[in-house]
C-alpha cells in the first residue's frame, strides 16, 4: 500500500550517466573535501598546522558524530 | 545540483534550530566535567561562545551543504533507476537509505561521543574504524539496492525488498562483529549525559536528513515536472 501510494503514474525519465559524470567528479570531490574539513581536519590528520579549524567546528564535529579528540 | 546544495543548507539551518537546546546541554556537561576534574582548562584557541554559536552553525551548515551536493548527485543517478518513484518519492527513499547507511548503522557500532570522552592518542585509529564502518555500510547499501532491483523481476517488490534488506543487515552485522569495539568512556562519566548526547546527535542527523529528503524532493518535483507523461504507466520496464 505504501509503495502504491507514492508511485506516480508516469514513468520517470532517468538522466544519462554521461551527463552526470563530470558533475559527479567535480562536485563530488569538492563536497568530500568539505566534509573532510568539518569532520576530520586537525583531528586524525592535518593539512594545515594548528588547531583552529578543529576548535572552530568543534561542537558540530562532536554532535554530527565524528570522532573528535 | 544547486537545488541540492540549497536544500542541504535549509536542512542544516533547521537542524541548527532544533538541535540548539541539546547543544546547550552538551556544552553544559562539558564545562561541568572540566570543573569536576579540577583540571587546568585547555588553552582557549576559540572561545566557547564562538564554538557553540557561529562555529557550530558553520560546521553543520557546511556539512549539510556538502551532503546536499552529494545527495543531488546520487539523486541524479538514482532517479528512474531505483524503481518507478516520483522525484519526491526518490528523494524520500534516498534520504531514508542515506540516513540509515551513513548515520544510523555506523553509529550503532561507533556512537557519537561528547567532549571529554575519548583518548586523544587513539583519534587516528578511531577515525579509521569509524570511516571503515561507514564505507562498509554504504557499499552494502548500494549492493542491496541493486540486488533488490535484480530480484524484483522474479520475486516482486515486497519480497525482494525484504530479502535485500535482510542481506544488508547480515553484512553490516558481520562487519560490526569483526571490527574492534571502542569504549573510552571514563568510568565516572554520567550515563544520562552520554545517552542524551548520543540521542541529540542522532536527532540532529535525523532532522537534517529528513529536511534534506523532503525539501529536495519538493524542488526536484518542480524541476522535473515537465518530464512527466501522464499517459505512460509504471511497470513497463525497469529502466
Amino acid at each position: 500500500m505504501i509503495i502504491s501510494s507514492i508511485a506516480p503514474s508516469a514513468k520517470p525519465v532517468s538522466i544519462p550517466v554521461r551527463e552526470i559524470l563530470p558533475w559527479a567528479i567535480f562536485a563530488g570531490l569538492l563536497c568530500l573535501l568539505t566534509l573532510y574539513f568539518v569532520g576530520a581536519e586537525q583531528g586524525a590528520t592535518s593539512i594545515f598546522p594548528g588547531m583552529y579549524i578543529h576548535e572552530f567546528v568543534h561542537d558540530g564535529r562532536h554532535l554530527l558524530g565524528f570522532p573528535c579528540h | 545540483m544547486l537545488v541540492g546544495v540549497l536544500a542541504g543548507m535549509l536542512a542544516s539551518g533547521f537542524a541548527w534550530v532544533v538541535g540548539e537546546p541539546q547543544v546547550d546541554l552538551a556544552i553544559g556537561y562539558e564545562n561541568q566535567r572540566h570543573q569536576m576534574l579540577g583540571e587546568a582548562p585547555e588553552p582557549v584557541l576559540v572561545s566557547r561562545e564562538v564554538q557553540s554559536n557561529i562555529g557550530l552553525a558553520t560546521g553543520i551548515v557546511v556539512y549539510g551543504c556538502a551532503l546536499g551536493g552529494i545527495f543531488a548527485l546520487v539523486f541524479a543517478y538514482a532517479h528512474g533507476r531505483i524503481g518507478h518513484l516520483s522525484p519526491r518519492g526518490t528523494a524520500a527513499v534516498l534520504a531514508a537509505i542515506g540516513f540509515m547507511a551513513l548515520i544510523l548503522v555506523p553509529q550503532v557500532k561507533y556512537p557519537a561521543n561528547p567532549p571529554s570522552v575519548g583518548d586523544p592518542a587513539t583519534i587516528g585509529s578511531r577515525t579509521g574504524l569509524y570511516f571503515a564502518m561507514i564505507t562498509l555500510s554504504v557499499l552494502a547499501a548500494i549492493a542491496t539496492v541493486s540486488m533488490r532491483r535484480q530480484l524484483a523481476r522474479r520475486l516482486g517488490n515486497w519480497n525482494s525488498t525484504l530479502l535485500a534488506g535482510a542481506a544488508y543487515l547480515v553484512v553490516v552485522a558481520a562487519g560490526m562483529v569483526i571490527l574492534p569495539s571502542v569504549n573510552e568512556v571514563p568510568a565516572d562519566f554520567s550515563a544520562t549525559t552520554l545517552w542524551c548526547f548520543r540521542l541529540a546527535s542522532l536527532g540532529i542527523e535525523a532532522v537534517l536528513w529528513t529536511a534534506l529528503g523532503l525539501v529536495f524532493g519538493v524542488s526536484a518535483e518542480r524541476q522535473l515536472a515537465p518530464e512527466r507523461h501522464p499517459g505512460r504507466w509504471a511497470g513497463q520496464s525497469l529502466r
